[in-house]
């Protein structure tokens, strides 16, 4: 473990005032405390509607903690943090630009020299296979080309932390493998600390170094932790098969099971 | 490529087919007009009484041909056009600014919320006089008029644009590093133009609407005092012309529009749309 850890959350609590009921405040997250070291791949799982966003919202400074401290790289955030991507669940593609001024965005952002940002944008879209389709507005791009041009909208500012929120989720199962390998492929490179929210525990192991499980709404924390040691480089479909794989999803699913079951029924009483 | 011409074939036909249609229709409508205005179908009184009401179709083509080449048409369309371009231009620029900033500011909307509700409820129309004691005869009361009816079409509509934006668009932009200068260039003016452009629409008729009544109500030049003097005259093809004319030049106006939405709303998914190699 680096002494500075990349993104350090402690004793986050999230409490939300509930706009009709006066009084009556919801609290999403409880006390979390959850550090990321630099190069690391944490993953978050836990049940539908624990708040796993909620907390990947306060990483990004999307939103303030009502409680808690929040560090970037070993200094406190104040506003939105600059040191990290951020990948959404649903489109978040500007759908009046085409792919290559999408992937362009941050960089004229930050008003780098056009034929710059022109060299930067084609060789990551290159990356990501997407030369042919520059010109083409989201709406023209199927599922899996979004996620690919949101992808490389986001590491072309190379920052040093991804947070990514369900990215995949919407993907058929196939395009998702495919993606999650891409994922891996680009992070290897040069091993970015990421922060991998899903509700997917397969997904999650096969992606991280350490799975993070967080326990049903309301009032959100941390109830296990995992470190998967699989060898790397992994291909998600092969590494489903493994033994070690089925061992570590049995271990962790145990430990979520009543969770999920406690977040379920949560849902039907709701 | 082959395959694809007699395609593009089938999709012209019914195309030209509704064009053909149009213009039957627009011919009928004529037809009926001149029979029932000539002694073909009934008494030459019964014909005479309704050419005075409704005037007759040859004498309305043949007055508007007249004003065209004669030239005498084109100093008071020019007035009309220049009236309901500036009031366009001024009404859209002024509802765009104030509804981006009201939209973006919360404790100005909050301010103005009431005053924005009344003025719109307020029957604008009666200002006309007021406008021309304020401004005169000339050009300027009947664009303030026109600002009036155009500006409040945009404003609610950039309103509403910019409050629908998408949070999650927002938030990825604000996180790719926008500024608030940038958001609002790259994220909130886009957004709300898709709905800027369905409300100019009607704000070029609403701006021809001002230009016209403004005329009508006190002017010596323009298409509007062209028809006044007519009715003061009973001259009624002549208003049935300076109604063509205005028509015809309306419907160009929204053509432009319709032009300019499609060239810059290239982004903007189309229903069904498929596109072709």
């Amino acid at each position: 473990m680096s002494p500075v850890p990349a993104l350090s959350l402690s004793k986050i609590t999230v409490t939300f005032v509930a706009g009709d009921a006066a009084g009556k405040a919801y609290t999403a997250v409880d006390s979390t405390t959850l550090n990321v070291d630099a190069g690391e791949f944490v993953s978050v799982v836990g049940p539908t509607g624990c708040g796993k966003s909620t907390l990947l919202n306060i990483a990004a400074g999307l939103l303030e903690a009502s409680a808690g401290d929040v560090q970037v790289l070993g200094r406190p955030l104040t506003g939105i943090n600059r040191d990290a991507g951020y990948m959404f669940q649903s489109d978040a593609l500007l759908p009046w630009l085409s792919a290559f001024d999408n992937v362009a965005l941050g960089l004229r952002y930050r008003g780098i020299d056009e034929a710059v940002v022109r060299e930067r944008v084609e060789e990551w879209l290159a990356r990501v296979g997407l030369q042919a389709h520059a010109g083409r507005y989201p709406h023209q791009l199927s599922g899996g080309m979004k996620k690919r041009v949101a992808l490389a909208q986001m590491l072309i500012l190379d920052p040093k932390i991804l947070l990514m929120d369900e990215p995949f989720s919407a993907l058929d199962i196939q395009t998702r493998q495919l993606m999650e390998n891409e994922l891996l492929e680009l992070w290897s490179a040069d091993r970015k600390s990421v922060v991998f929210i899903t509700h997917d525990l397969e997904e999650a192991i096969a992606l991280s170094d350490r799975v993070v499980v967080l326990s049903a709404g309301p009032a959100t924390r941390p109830i296990g932790e995992f470190t998967i040691d699989l060898p790397r480089p992994r291909d998600v479909a092969e590494i489903r098969m493994t033994p070690r794989f089925v061992q570590l999803h049995t271990e962790i699913w145990h430990a979520m099971k009543n969770e999920v079951l406690k977040g379920y029924a949560q849902s039907q009483h709701a | 490529m082959k395959q694809v011409t007699p395609k593009a074939g089938r999709a012209a036909r019914p195309r030209a087919r509704l064009a053909m249609y149009h213009t039957l229709l627009l011919g009928s409508v004529f037809a009926f007009w001149y029979l029932m205005t000539e002694p073909l179908l009934w008494s030459e009184e019964a014909a005479r009484n309704t050419a005075f009401f409704f005037g007759k179709p040859i004498v309305v083509l043949q007055k508007t041909w007249d004003w065209f080449a004669s030239g005498r048409i084109y100093e008071h369309l020019l007035v009309t056009l220049i009236e309901t371009l500036l009031a366009f231009v001024i009404g859209t620029v002024g509802g765009l600014g104030v509804g981006l900033w009201l939209a973006l500011s919360p404790t100005a909307s909050a301010l103005a919320d009431p005053y924005i509700k009344a003025m719109n409820a307020m029957p604008r129309v009666i200002l006309a006089p007021i406008f021309a004691v304020w401004f005169g005869l000339g050009i300027l009361s009947k664009v303030a008029l026109g600002v009036t009816l155009v500006f409040f079409i945009v404003f609610f509509n950039v309103y509403q644009g910019v409050k629908e934006v998408s949070p999650v668009v927002l938030n990825n932009a604000r996180m790719l590093g926008a500024s608030s200068r940038q958001l609002l260039r790259t994220v909130y003016v886009p957004s709300a133009m898709s709905w800027v452009f369905s409300s100019l629409h009607t704000s070029v008729g609403m701006a021809f609407v001002g230009a016209v009544v403004g005329e009508y109500l006190g002017s010596s030049r323009g298409v509007g005092y062209l028809i006044l003097q007519a009715e003061g005259a009973f001259d009624i093809n002549t208003v049935f012309a300076g109604i063509l004319v205005l028509t015809a030049f309306a419907l160009a106006l929204d053509g432009l529009v319709s032009f300019a939405e499609r060239r810059l709303l290239v982004w903007r998914p189309a229903q069904g749309e498929t596109e072709k190699l």
